[in-house]
C-alpha cells in the first residue's frame, strides 16, 4: 500500500474512533430508523444492521468529516433492501391508494380563523403545542405505504423521484401517497388535540364562549 | 385575483404542497409566489404548512437512545472488530 492509499483509508482502521461517531450519533440514526420502521424493536434492527453494515463497508470512507451522511445513506439503502425482501408478503396498501379518494384533511382550514384579531393566531399556538410523540404516534399511525414516502420526503429530505426509484413506484404514486400521509397524520394530530381538550375554533358566524 | 395574477386561490393550495417540497418548475414557482404576496389566507397556509414540515424533520430526526440498545451497539462493534 503507498502512503497516499494509507491516508486515505486511515479513517477505518481506528475502530475506537469509529465507535465514538457511531454512539455519537446513535440518537439521530435511531430516529431516523424509528420513523421508517414505526416499530421501536424493527427500528433497533434496522440502526444495528446498519452499523453493521457501515463497519463492513468502512473502506468506501474516504473522510472522516463525511461519516454522517455516509452511515445515513447505509442506513437508508438498508432499509430499502430490507423492504425489497419483504415484498414477498403483502405491503399494506389501503384500498384509496391506487383509487378512490381520501377525504382530504387540513388542520389549516380546522384552525385558520380569518376575522380574528391580529394577537390571535391559533394556527401557531397549535404549532407550539405539537410534541415530538405526538408526531412520532401521528407517523406511525400510516399505513407502511404512506409512512415510507412521507418520512423519505419529509424527514430526509428525498426528492419525489429518488423515492418512486427507491420504492420502485410511479411519480404519480409517489404524489398520491404524500399526500393522503399528510392528511391522515394532520387529522391524527387534530383528533389527538382535542382528545387533549382542544376546543374546536368556532365558524365564522359562531360566537366564542366569554 | 387580479389580472396581473395567473392562478386563483384553489389553484395556489393544489400547488402548495409541491411548491414547499421543492418540486415544483420555476414558472409554477414564480406564479404561485406572485398569489402569497396578494392573498393574506394563502399565505398563512403556506407559513403553517412550512412549519409543521420543518417540526417533522426536526422532531421525528432523532431518538432517545435506551441504555440495552446503546449496548448492544457496542457489543456489535466488539464482536466484529474481534472476529477479523
Amino acid at each position: 500500500m503507498t502512503e497516499s492509499q494509507r491516508i486515505e483509508t486511515e479513517p477505518n482502521l481506528d475502530p475506537g474512533w469509529f465507535e465514538d461517531r457511531v454512539v455519537e450519533l446513535l440518537p439521530d440514526l435511531l430516529g431516523a430508523a424509528r420513523s421508517l420502521a414505526g416499530d421501536p424493536s424493527d427500528a433497533e434492527d434496522l440502526a444495528a444492521d446498519t452499523v453493521a453494515r457501515a463497519w463492513e463497508h468502512r473502506g468506501d470512507l474516504r473522510e472522516r468529516g463525511r461519516f454522517r451522511g455516509w452511515i445515513f445513506r447505509i442506513l437508508r439503502n438498508v432499509f430499502l433492501s430490507g423492504r425489497r425482501r419483504r415484498q414477498s408478503r403483502p405491503v399494506e396498501v389501503p384500498l384509496s391508494d391506487e383509487e378512490g379518494e381520501d377525504r382530504p384533511f387540513s388542520l389549516f382550514e380546522r384552525l385558520h380563523q380569518p376575522f380574528l384579531l391580529w394577537w390571535s393566531n391559533p394556527e401557531e399556538e397549535f404549532l407550539n403545542g405539537i410534541l415530538r410523540e405526538d408526531l412520532a404516534e401521528a407517523v406511525d399511525a400510516l399505513p407502511d405505504s404512506y409512512r415510507e414516502v412521507l418520512v423519505l420526503i419529509d424527514v430526509h429530505g428525498f426528492r419525489y423521484a429518488e423515492v418512486a426509484a427507491a420504492l420502485e413506484i410511479p411519480v404519480g404514486t409517489v404524489r398520491s401517497r404524500l399526500a393522503r400521509g399528510r392528511s391522515r397524520m394532520q387529522e391524527h394530530l387534530w383528533r389527538h388535540a382535542v382528545d387533549r381538550g382542544l376546543r374546536e375554533p368556532p365558524r365564522p358566524g359562531q360566537r366564542r364562549p366569554e | 385575483m387580479n389580472e396581473m395574477e395567473r392562478i386563483d386561490c384553489e389553484e395556489a393550495v393544489q400547488r402548495l404542497a409541491e411548491y414547499l417540497d421543492q418540486e415544483l418548475d420555476p414558472d409554477g414557482s414564480t406564479e404561485l409566489e406572485q398569489h402569497l404576496e396578494r392573498c393574506r389566507s394563502c399565505f398563512s397556509r403556506a407559513e403553517f404548512e412550512r412549519q409543521l414540515k420543518t417540526s417533522i424533520r426536526e422532531n421525528l430526526g432523532s431518538a432517545d437512545v435506551p441504555a440495552p440498545f446503546e449496548k448492544r451497539v457496542r457489543l456489535l462493534l466488539k464482536g466484529l472488530v474481534e472476529g477479523e
